[in-house]
């Protein structure tokens, strides 16, 4: 039985706090600070875990239930996901589509679990969150599809395997545009500027930190920990559709797709630096864009290649 | 077939043993359920025959009627459609015995139970009859039946506005029914089905009677813009009858759609395209009306218009797979659709009967008035929560497998057709975004629902004094959720048994034979994610609580960013909730908002109401309707009362036919 897609998986479960790290580094070396450790995620993580825990008397067990079944799912999108090359762990033809249900599972009980407390604040974030996602749902799928177009098979690890440098030089263009709505999705579902705030803990702007207000201790580590496990699915599909314009294979291909996150990592830390938060009022125009760069995708695929 | 004799049988002939019934109110509560459950355990016999050992040979007896033969046939479409209305009615029928209770005082109850068998047997008739004049007779029964159930409550002005409106809508579509049969027999001279599918229809009778079928069983399915009735009659009636309607008999459209295709050989592509466009509408605003309704029952009928779009998606992916030889888009169409009309009477009737429940104990439909119902409904809010999950068709339920398989049917075209048949590349493409953005849509309507009512506080004093409901009613939501995970989890099991019933359609045993062997395997690997999701979701809790064990784990009031006194009237309602979603999308759906704000230094009371009523009824069939009377209300001088002259009407009338017929 070969191990790798399994050691793959188990490097996503370790290094994905990291990426958080790398985000908070650089938007401290702009702001001009040092900035917290890059472990911190790590620390924080760790502290959590060793708490009590504080529920709302509102609350009831489907607020309890929502962060270990979130986690779950979320596991369960990683086992989905290929590394560069290596065939991840689980796949079969479709598995896309499960892919991006089960970030909608885990969204379902983020949503269920901000109404249970009863919370005006929570509420606004759940309501602001499930329109947000019915719009970037589309623009992922749509993008998938596309990537399926491109490589004629219908499981992320068969499109991924099945890109290499020559596809670029076929429909580069069309990969290009997939990258970029993908980019957009990936910043939207990770609750980052220009969606949404992570730093505002305390302003009506936010989405995704205001849904996870009445959470503490262990509850809040898996939350935390889901949240940097979604970051590095979403980011691998990004990463991975850029790599494959340099083709590379083996060792070098897993090097290059570390090295290619904290990349993405730099650039998130770098757009959350140089641009403001949307309006809420145009979120919705950028989500559209995104579908709408799908199907362009798709559309230039059909039209000039096969 | 002694067996569906019997089922039939039980079911008519209980009918009118409950109307004997009337005037002892503790034997109709006793006789008219046991009918139902005895009826339907009856009809599963052959339905489990014809699921797993092929069709059961044709029964058939002449009748007097003209063109008419008592023919009946199990096979195995008509059991994929049979099993659900069996099941269905028999638990609708167990908790109806117990939600009727209260009514007991006020009415006598025989008439409602003698309608609800009629209602169970024609439906069985429907699916189960193979000749024209027996199908529409059944087929009528059942439209009466149901409107006599939606008339339960008619003392109400608004119930009775309802009932009048399915039924005038119901006609509507039988009308186009009585045209389609004839056309399909004219060429065989017989009104049997199996004289059908043996002549070829050309084009042009086959383009007829394929948009005969979609507006006449689209009609009674709830196609868009066809389902005016649906948001007006599902939820005025009591709400076992609501989940009976909407699980299953809008599905007898479906079926009588499906039927339909089986006999005008291969489908052109356009048909594929219709009925893709039809599921895109439906499916779309379907979800967008639901969000925007407060009334739970409404909002539950909206959702159904959605699922109907999901399945007409399908069956239109399968026609178009048929239409361009793509045998696994063809085969997952049509299994996704199939299964779908299941998985959708299964999660449906779990979501009225417990939103049945949440009526029967606070005594109001209206969202913003509920909250906090969770705590003192445990059983009820588990129910809503599973069929929400469901009905979103997120893992591991049984939603997903539905979807999923139609999905991977429009995918697979989407990867592999041929970069010249554009036709099936943009109608996949919009069956996979409608697919993705009703998801998507439906999370947040279902999030409402459930968040709202069953989750924070009390917003009213309806949601105050609550109480769980009894044994009858709690078990038929307990079967029926537990349905959810179970085919969430047997995805294989399913395509081997939608095989026969796929193949059909499909026209062709390569297709049955080939494609299960792939798609059971990809759903092998499903089941083994479900299970491993649900096993993993397990140890993740147990590891929490190993880690709290021994901690400090305290109560708190909700942290409302430091204010300290929070009501339960400063939560979010369903109207907020759903408010970004309206707005972004007015366009279709013309939410009207009465806006009263607060004014001056000391701000007296301000208000704020907000209703979004049907577009179609209001810009379409409201104007189209007055239309129409203003013209006929000009033959009113006919109408004078003489009954002398209607006799002399009647005796010309007849003399001009004679002399027509002897000239």
């Amino acid at each position: 039985m070969n191990l790798l897609p399994l050691a793959t998986m188990l490097a996503g479960l370790i290094l994905a706090p990291f990426l958080l790290g790398v985000i908070n580094r650089t938007k401290a070396v702009f702001a001009g600070r040092y900035g917290s450790p890059l472990l911190q995620a790590y620390y924080d993580l760790g502290k959590l875990l060793r708490k009590g825990a504080v529920y709302s008397r509102t609350t009831t067990w489907v607020f309890r239930a929502a962060p270990v079944i979130g986690l779950a799912s979320v596991v369960v999108a990683l086992a989905l996901v290929p590394i560069s090359g290596t065939p991840a762990s689980l796949s079969f033809s479709g598995d896309l589509v499960l892919f991006a249900y089960c970030l909608g599972l885990v969204r379902f009980f983020t949503v269920v679990a901000a109404l249970d407390t009863g919370s005006a604040f929570e509420g606004m974030g759940a309501s602001r969150e499930v329109q947000f996602s019915a719009l970037a749902e589309p623009a992922l799928i749509l993008g998938l599809a596309a990537l399926a177009r491109v490589t004629g098979s219908l499981s992320l690890t068969g499109i991924f395997s099945g890109m290499a440098g020559s596809t670029w030089l076929v429909a580069g263009p069309a990969l290009a545009l997939i990258a970029m709505a993908l980019l957009i999705v990936f910043l939207a579902e990770n609750a980052r500027i220009p969606v949404d705030d992570p730093n505002t803990h305390l302003e009506l702007t936010m989405i995704h930190e205001v849904m996870v207000l009445d959470y503490s201790g262990p509850d809040l580590a898996m939350i935390l920990y889901g949240a940097a496990l979604k970051l590095w699915v979403l980011g691998a599909l990004i990463v991975n559709v850029l790599l494959s314009l340099l083709g590379l294979s083996g060792g070098a291909a897993l090097a290059g797709f570390a090295l290619g996150m904290i990349l993405l990592a730099v650039v998130v830390g770098v757009v959350e630096s140089v641009m403001a938060r949307l309006s809420l009022l145009k979120v919705p125009q950028l989500l559209l864009g995104a579908g709408a760069l799908s199907i362009l995708a798709f559309v230039l695929i059909v039209r000039f290649t096969l | 077939m002694t067996w569906m004799a019997g089922a039939l049988g039980v079911l008519f002939g209980g009918a009118f043993l409950c109307l004997a019934t009337a005037g002892r109110p503790a034997w109709t509560r006793t006789v008219g359920p046991t009918v139902t459950v005895l009826g339907c355990l009856l009809g599963l016999v052959p339905v489990g025959a014809a699921l797993s050992g092929g069709a059961a040979p044709a029964f058939c007896l002449p009748w007097s009627l003209p063109f008419g033969s008592l023919s009946v046939q199990m096979d195995a479409l008509s059991a994929v459609f049979a099993a659900p209305i069996l099941i269905i009615a028999a638990l609708a029928a167990i908790y109806g015995a117990e939600y009727l209770r209260p009514f007991e005082a006020k009415k006598d109850l025989a008439a409602s139970w003698f309608f609800f068998n009629l209602l169970a047997g024609s439906m069985l008739l429907v699916v189960v009859a193979r000749n024209a004049v027996l199908f529409l007779l059944a087929w009528e029964i059942m439209s009466l039946a149901s409107f006599f159930l939606v008339m339960f409550e008619s003392e109400q002005p608004n119930v009775r506005r309802s009932g009048w409106t399915y039924l005038i809508a119901t006609h509507i579509g039988t009308a186009f029914l009585l045209v389609l049969f004839p056309l399909l027999g004219h060429q065989g001279g017989t009104l049997d089905f199996a004289g059908f599918s043996l002549a070829d229809p050309g084009p042009r009778l086959a383009t007829a009677a394929f948009l005969l079928a979609v507006i006449g069983f689209g009609t009674k399915a709830g196609f868009m813009p066809l389902h005016v009735w649906l948001p007006e009659a599902h939820p005025a009636a009591p709400s076992h009858v609501s989940a009976v309607m909407s699980g299953v008999m809008i599905k007898t459209g479906i079926y009588g759609l499906v039927r339909t295709l089986t006999f005008l050989g291969t489908p052109p592509p356009w048909w594929g395209w219709v009925l893709i466009g039809i599921g895109a509408v439906s499916g779309i605003l379907g979800v967008l009306f639901a969000l925007a309704q407060h009334d739970l029952k409404r909002l539950l009928a909206y959702h159904s218009v959605e699922n109907i779009g999901i399945i007409a998606l399908g069956l239109g992916v399968g026609v178009l797979g048929v239409s361009y030889d793509h045998p696994v888009m063809a085969f997952l169409g049509f299994a996704g659709a199939l299964l779908h009309v299941i998985n959708h009477a299964v999660f449906k009737s779990l979501l009225f009967l417990s939103a049945g429940s949440v009526l029967h104990a606070s005594g109001t439909r209206e969202i913003d008035h509920l909250g906090g119902l969770l705590r003192k409904m445990p059983a009820t809010g588990l129910a809503f929560l599973v069929g929400s999950i469901a009905i979103c068709g997120l893992p591991p339920l049984n939603g997903f497998v539905s979807e999923f398989m139609i999905y991977v049917g429009s995918l697979s075209a989407l990867a592999g057709a041929p970069g010249a048949q554009v036709g099936v590349l943009a109608a996949s493409l919009i069956a996979v975004g409608s697919l993705a953005l009703i998801g998507g849509l439906a999370v947040a309507c279902f999030t409402k629902a459930f968040g709202v009512i069953f989750l924070g506080e009390p917003r009213s004093d309806h949601a105050v004094h609550v109480h769980e409901a009894g044994p009858a009613m709690r078990i038929p939501m307990a079967v029926l959720a537990a349905a959810c995970l179970v085919i969430g989890l047997s995805g294989p099991l399913a395509i081997q048994f939608l095989a026969p019933a796929v193949g059909l359609l499909t026209g062709g045993a390569t297709v049955a034979s080939a494609c299960p062997a792939w798609a059971t395997e990809v759903f092998w690997k499903i089941t083994a994610v479900a299970a491993g999701m649900v096993v993993l979701a397990a140890l993740l809790a147990l590891i929490r609580s190993r880690l709290l064990a021994g901690r400090s784990v305290t109560d708190a009031v909700t942290w409302d960013c430091g204010y300290a006194a929070p009501t339960p009237r400063m939560q979010y309602t369903a109207s907020s909730f759903a408010d970004p979603i309206t707005r972004l999308f007015r366009v279709f759906l013309r939410t009207r908002r009465r806006f009263a704000p607060p004014s001056g230094l000391f701000p007296a009371a301000s208000s704020f109401a907000s209703e979004t009523p049907d577009v179609y009824r209001e810009r379409m069939y409201r104007p189209a309707f007055s239309t129409v009377e203003n013209v006929l209300s000009r033959f009113r001088w006919l109408q004078h009362g003489r009954v002398n002259l209607y006799i002399l009407c009647i005796v010309l009338a007849l003399l001009a036919l004679l002399a027509w017929k002897l000239s």
